[in-house]
């Protein structure tokens, strides 16, 4: 044990210990104030900056996705109605063409009755006509036979064909 | 990618064990190596020395103006002195001078550099001042009145001499040919470990406080300006030291202190910082070659420092739970309890305690590995060349493997220091909730 006697660094010296102590709490005391606890703060509040900014972008994915699907609702949706809007409109078309065929018809025979009623009107005019006429001339003919006694019966031909040669057709 | 974490959190645990033995097994293989050494080195120059005493008895009668001229190697003795703390700052043959405060009930406080001592070979002063001398680097009182005051020329003689039934070496001031014992500086131990209250106090600004400071101011230089870079550029990506320190900062926060401490970190976050930041500042300080090498983590008196400050810090902040705990244990029955707060209180103190010892163990010893490695070439080269050449090329390799390991220990010793640290004071507040849960 002769040199424990030298071994001086077991021997706590007074004023290693009151110099230690002075030390280490100033530096405890200067750390926390201006080192260790800001840069604890710092480093916190940037973890819960980058904490923030992962979730605000998950957050923004998830509305982008979202917003795609509504986006993809939307153009299929649009698709449809583009769809039902032209089957609607062939729909419409094929109406109207036939509404339109079918009042061309109307028409047509509606055209084509009146055409023939005014043909048969005519004709049953023309007829009264004739039949008017015909009379008118049958009754004049028989007035000119009463008043002029023909002779023969030769005579009374020529006569009437010459009174129907007279008559003009007007 | 947290299992990859754990695993080497773990191994580094393991490490620090293993290491922490090996160092200190090291280390009491050298001490023995070095007592066995310098047993063999002590005979010898006893031998000598008696000779030389003789002489010196025959030519002074009781005198000292024969002095040991030729002194032969001592392995132990040379790596105490050079682990010890020193009123001088020595960077190989420059001798800085520190200032010395120094306080004696009988001549008050004296204030003065240390170069008025005129610092000599191995930091032993060739002047007295006021009545202290410097003997290999530590501040001396001269403990007799009769002794001048003023600076006059001293030699210092050291003798072995039985003290109290053992052989002890007792340092002499010699001074115009007659002999003053000197006395060696107060010492906290209570004379446990051969100090004790002697006839002053020497509050100076030795090497290991003047490594302190320099450790403070650069570590102070570092973070504050870290700081000031995270408050300058808010969540910028961090950049030069402060992209160099911030992984580290963050191991020490989210493995240490959040793990142990939970949502209560934030308070006890600095404090872990610190011990953790300043005891490896001053573990690679004292690591770095030619600068002086202080120990000052291998100083008990600085280990017993932060020992008490972490016991402080723990038993103030614990709570009712962990005073319930160690006083009267819940759930046991009562004469168990009767065994378990003895063992408790006790408990609470040797926490602390294992946490100096462990800490000054492991830097003491990888110092004294590392001079006794460089003291082999001197121990077997015996002043001759072709063997001390010899002995240095493996003592180089040696060393060089010794200094790649302490660095690994300077790095482990703060982490233990600091994770233990944390559990301590996690203990101490841990929730009643979620304690319940364990018991």
């Amino acid at each position: 044990m002769l040199f424990l006697a030298d071994f001086s660094v077991i021997k706590p010296d007074f004023g290693l210990l009151f110099w230690t102590t002075v030390i280490f709490l100033l530096f405890w005391w200067m750390m926390s104030k201006f080192a260790f606890g800001p840069i604890g703060q710092a480093l916190k509040e940037r973890e819960g900056r980058i904490d923030e900014a992962l979730k605000s972008a998950d957050r923004a994915r998830e509305e982008m996705s979202n917003l795609k699907a509504k986006n993809e609702e939307l153009l299929i949706e649009a698709r449809e109605e583009r769809a039902k809007m032209l089957r609607q409109a062939k729909e419409m078309q094929e109406e109207i063409i036939a509404e339109a065929r079918t009042k061309a018809q109307a028409e047509y025979t509606k055209r084509v009755e009146s055409a023939l009623t005014e043909i048969e009107n005519r004709r049953m005019e023309m007829l009264i006509d004739v039949k008017n006429q015909s009379g008118k001339m049958a009754l004049s003919i028989a007035e000119k036979v009463i008043q002029r006694e023909l002779s023969s019966n030769a005579d009374h031909e020529s006569f009437v064909d010459q009174l129907v040669k007279d008559i003009k057709l007007s | 990618m947290s299992q990859f974490k754990n695993l080497i959190i773990l191994s580094l645990i393991g490490l620090s064990f293993f290491l922490g033995n090996a160092a200190f097994a090291q280390g009491h293989d050298h001490n023995h190596a070095g007592h066995d050494h310098s047993h063999a080195g002590h005979d010898h120059s006893s031998h000598a020395g008696h000779d030389h005493s003789a002489h010196a008895h025959d030519a002074g009668h009781g005198g000292c103006g024969a002095k040991h001229d030729k002194e032969f190697f001592n392995p132990g003795g040379t790596a105490f002195h050079h682990i010890s703390d020193a009123n001088v700052y020595s960077i190989g043959p420059v001798n800085i001078p520190l200032p010395c405060i120094l306080y004696a009930p009988e001549s008050g406080v004296d204030v003065f550099l240390s170069s008025k001592f005129h610092i000599g070979h191995h930091g032993t002063g060739h002047s007295a001042y006021k009545g202290y001398v410097l003997d290999e680097g530590r501040v001396k009182r001269v403990d007799d009145q009769s002794f001048p005051k003023t600076a006059v020329p001293v030699s210092i003689l050291h003798e072995k001499e039985m003290v109290d039934g053992k052989k002890k070496s007792v340092a002499y001031a010699c001074y115009q040919d007659k002999k003053f014992k000197l006395a060696a500086p107060s010492t906290a131990d209570g004379g446990v470990f051969g100090g004790g209250i002697t006839s002053f106090y020497d509050f100076s600004i030795t090497k290991n406080v003047m490594s302190m400071f320099l450790v403070f101011a650069f570590l102070a230089w570092l973070f504050i300006g870290i700081a000031k870079k995270y408050r300058n550029n808010p969540g910028e990506a961090p950049s030069g030291l402060q992209g160099l320190m911030e992984p580290v900062f963050l191991f020490i926060q989210d493995e240490v202190a959040k793990p142990f401490l939970g949502d209560k970190y934030e308070k006890f976050n600095p404090l872990l910082m610190c011990l953790f930041f300043f005891i490896l500042g001053l573990n690679l300080f004292g690591q770095i070659p030619f600068f002086g090498g202080s120990n000052v983590t291998g100083n008990l008196a600085f280990t017993a420092v932060l020992a008490i400050i972490v016991f402080i810090v723990t038993n103030i902040n614990g709570n009712k739970h962990y005073w319930e705990h160690i006083l009267w244990m819940p759930g046991v029955p009562a004469w168990v309890k009767t065994i378990l707060t003895p063992v408790e209180i006790l408990g609470m103190f040797i926490k602390p305690l294992t946490l100096m010892l462990r800490l000054f163990a492991n830097i003491t010893a990888g110092h004294m590995v590392m001079v006794i490695f460089v003291g082999l070439i001197f121990l077997f080269g015996q002043g001759q060349t072709a063997p001390s050449m010899g002995t240095a090329v493996g003592s180089t390799l040696l060393t060089i493997f010794m200094m790649a390991i302490e660095l690994l220990v300077a790095f482990i010793q703060a982490f233990v220091f600091t994770i233990l640290t944390a559990s301590y004071i996690g203990a101490a507040i841990e929730d009643h909730g979620h304690a319940a849960e364990h018991h």
